[in-house]
């Protein structure tokens, strides 16, 4: 009952009229961040860190942690409406948002996004509230062969991601792993494939350069071309009685919430993961578990809950790490480490025992910033809706406008922006010769995470493969993995054989 | 009679104060930032050197050292090759200044194609030289060097060091401990600190060479311990670790902290913020973050701070040649 006792003194913290404006402008803040494409809640959480000194500690992590929060809210509105990732952790939501506002089905799309976002992130919160101690054994248990075994895992669910066309999507998965090799070598610390030394190359390619470029501006060549040229605007009606309706709706996605929520949770506790993969392997596991996996893609809402449920629930597992270990899950929790340090407070193990108020009032926050959250978003959505209204000749340069401010802001280097226009013709032209791109999406984000942790797994083990399959967690891992490698395979022959017999 | 006294000595001292301060406002209103100053930090966000540069950013802020903010930007590529080569273009800028590690004498010397000259980086302040340490973990038995060397020793190949980076500080110090005790010990690059101080928690590895603000968390909890420091003399932190040249090896290795602004840049624009970082070092804050995190080292800067370049330059030249890396 301890920490049930540690809990409502943090409720306690967290309930002062002071705090809950922090809450409030937090999420509405981060809301926006999240919005706007390449602001993600790196950058807002980055932004904003010196602002914090006005308040004190316990006030200024509610504040940026409600940023964070707001901003995994926040990233699936661009996701939806224009088909531009808001941020890295939405672009699992794109695949399927994006299509179900183009079905006219806008405001079912934000409206699973938010409830999905709300029933992840506390799940995740009480999963965090209820084992943080042991769940931070697990994060130490895992190794480099563990998290490759794990990468191997996000691999096989997207086997089938590409649609029947096998071919087709190993070329889209090998394209984005070579994309994925430029920059710099980790474990030789030589550059590589930087095109005659051109310093833009130096940082590797900004996956939200390649993913800005094929959702945005290759969805506005697209859509100039299939249009021609003629003034379409989309419907999109909003009332009160559509949004109880649609929450109500959410019910039918429940396993998908479900499966996303407990997912995203676990791959964020891993140090290095973090949202992005978790979304995206919710994303690949909902379809893998769906009855009707070939509607995904074209509209499925599971396809949009299961990646927001898992990029709430990845947010919040990165903080256990954080907070038990001093080690970042993600990129934002590596700016809120840094933010501890001008704070005055020592993150690492001891922080739990040192500063407990400081932590359960944290813990405490994410419990009110997820309803807070979830309305300011309810509150939002009939402006966001109202957007599509707009013809798309006066959409169309206002998404471009995003995009070239979202390949820019990242790096803040023009070179990324040229990259981006590059890949958004690239993209286009994929797109009309029927390949896939979620594959290559997912192999720029996974592909440096699996390419260091094998080599660093290979280094150790002098060269031998066993390590992958000989350790108690990666073993069984691996092989769950080669299975569903497997899957696809198997259930074709099996197709096979039942038609000859 | 003494009282009056006392408050007329401390009325001109106060006097002589305000003169003094008025007269710097002066000598400083010669050149002030026209814009908000782009702070590069020469690695990723959330490691060691972006936390302290953040650090210095708020302290800044706080204590308004500068009319217009700095604004951090991070150039991690190619171990700070992106971020040099960003700073080089710069040539003349009075608005872009950088933070710096040992990269900027090993990324150059690896990398001759970049045709970095950093002698001609302008010097505007050392902040602090991180130190460094051997680190094993607390259940593996080992409390001193000579344990150490015994276990590595009978471990060969298969004893690991996990360490930031490759071509780079962990695996110099890496390096001389393989060559100084005749050992074999394996080297496994990881991306930052913190990753590292999780392996060795972990015991997926079995000693790091970590800075203390890298490593301090686990030290703290029991899980980690300190049983060397390649320090001049043993760091008060950690008074249980002797350091290598108690043991007998002239070795010594610090990470500086430096600031740096573009080449070319005005010596006005130089003398403004050889101040600002001046005031920086002095605050309360940065002292504090210094003996919390075992940093050492005075402010230099100017001629002192090049020679200081030039000297760990040659040293580290050296050390590259003796691991094959150019």
């Amino acid at each position: 009952m301890e920490t049930l006792d540690l809990l409502s003194q943090g409720f306690g913290l967290v309930l002062q009229p002071l705090n809950i404006a922090l809450i409030i402008g937090g999420c509405a803040l981060g809301l926006f961040i999240g919005a706007m494409p390449g602001l993600g809640s790196v950058n807002g959480v980055a932004i904003l860190l010196p602002m914090t000194f006005l308040v004190p500690p316990a006030g200024a992590i509610i504040f940026l942690a409600a940023i964070y929060y707001g901003a995994m809210y926040g990233g699936a509105i661009s996701s939806i409406m224009l088909g531009i990732p808001g941020a890295s952790t939405a672009v699992a939501t794109t695949f399927d948002g994006r299509p179900m506002a183009l079905k006219g089905e806008a405001d079912r799309a934000l409206i699973t996004a938010a409830g999905a976002s709300f029933i992840g992130g506390t799940i995740s919160v009480i999963l965090f509230t209820l084992f943080a101690p042991p769940l931070a054994e697990v994060a130490l248990a895992f190794g480099t062969a563990e998290e490759f075994a794990l990468m191997m895992l996000a691999f096989a669910t997207f086997v089938g991601l590409g649609g029947d066309d096998i071919p087709k999507t190993f070329f889209s998965i090998f394209i984005g792993l070579a994309l994925s090799a430029v920059g710099l070598d980790i474990i030789s610390g030589e550059p590589r494939l930087i095109f005659g030394d051109l310093p833009g190359f130096f940082h590797g390619i900004n996956f939200l350069v390649l993913a800005i470029g094929i959702y945005g501006i290759g969805e506005i060549l697209w859509t100039i071309e299939s249009s021609g040229g003629k003034v379409t605007i989309s419907q999109a009606n909003i009332t009160v009685r559509r949004i109880m309706d649609n929450l109500r709706g959410l019910a039918s996605s429940a396993k998908a919430i479900i499966m996303g929520s407990f997912l995203g949770y676990f791959v964020g506790i891993l140090p290095a993961a973090g949202a992005t993969p978790g979304s995206i392997m919710a994303y690949g596991v909902a379809k893998t578990i769906s009855k009707d996996p070939d509607s995904f893609g074209k509209g499925n809402v599971d396809g949009v809950a299961a990646p927001e449920a898992a990029n709430n629930a990845a947010s919040t597992g990165s903080m256990l790490p954080m907070l038990t270990l001093g080690i970042p899950g993600s990129p934002t929790t590596a700016i809120l480490l840094g933010g501890m340090v001008i704070w005055g407070l020592e993150p690492g193990p001891m922080l739990f025992v040192d500063h407990q108020d400081f932590v359960w009032a944290l813990i405490a926050s994410l419990y009110v910033a997820n309803v807070f959250a979830l309305l300011i978003n309810l509150l939002f959505i009939p402006g966001f809706v109202s957007v599509l209204r707009m013809p798309f000749t006066i959409l169309a340069p206002i998404i471009f406008v995003l995009c070239v401010i979202g390949g820019y802001a990242p790096t803040q280097s023009m070179h990324d922006v040229w990259l981006m226009l590059v890949f958004g013709v690239v993209g286009y032209l994929m797109r009309k010769l029927d390949y896939p791109m979620a594959p290559a999406v997912l192999a720029i984000v996974l592909g440096p995470l699996a390419e260091t942790s094998m080599r660093q797994s290979l280094l150790i083990s002098d060269g031998s493969f066993m390590i992958f399959f000989s350790r108690p967690i990666s073993g069984p891992i691996m092989l769950v993995a080669i299975a569903l490698f497997l899957l696809p395979l198997i259930k074709r022959l099996r197709e096979r054989g039942g038609r000859t017999t | 009679m003494i009282r009056s006294l006392y408050i007329f000595r401390a009325s001109i001292i106060a006097l002589l104060a305000t003169l003094a301060v008025c007269l710097s406002g002066v000598a400083l209103a010669d050149w002030a930032p026209k814009k908000p100053v782009d702070f590069i930090i020469m690695a990723g966000k959330g490691g060691g050197a972006d936390k302290m540069a953040r650090l210095m950013q708020s302290v800044i802020e706080q204590h308004g050292f500068s009319s217009k903010p700095f604004v951090p930007i991070n150039k991690p590529g190619g171990s700070g090759a992106e971020a040099l080569v960003h700073l080089k273009q710069k040539q003349g800028d009075d608005h872009t200044i950088m933070v710096t590690l040992n990269s900027f004498y090993t990324t150059p010397l690896r990398q001759p194609g970049l045709d970095v000259d950093i002698s001609t980086f302008a010097p505007i302040g050392r902040m602090a030289e991180d130190t460094f340490l051997l680190w094993v973990h607390s259940e593996s038995g080992i409390n001193n060097v000579d344990d150490f060397v015994a276990a590595a020793k009978a471990a060969g190949n298969d004893w690991v060091m996990a360490g930031t980076g490759s071509g780079q500080e962990d695996q110099l110090l890496t390096t001389f401990l393989n060559k100084a005790y005749g050992l074999d010990i394996k080297y496994v690059p990881f991306k930052g600190g913190g990753a590292v101080a999780k392996q060795l928690a972990g015991k997926h590895c079995n000693s790091t060479v970590n800075n203390p603000s890298e490593q301090l968390g686990f030290y703290e909890a029991g899980t980690t311990k300190a049983i060397a420091a390649f320090t001049p003399e043993r760091l008060p932190l950690f008074p249980d670790a002797p350091t290598f040249r108690e043991l007998g090896q002239d070795y010594v290795y610090f990470m500086q902290r430096s600031v740096v602004g573009a080449p070319g840049m005005s010596a006005e624009a130089e003398a403004y913020y050889r101040n600002v970082f001046a005031q920086v070092y002095a605050s309360d804050e940065w002292q504090a973050y210094m003996q919390k995190k075992s940093l050492r080292g005075g402010f230099l800067t100017g001629g002192a701070l090049k020679s200081y370049w030039a000297a760990e330059k040659a040293i580290h030249e050296q050390m590259l040649k003796d691991i094959g890396e150019i």
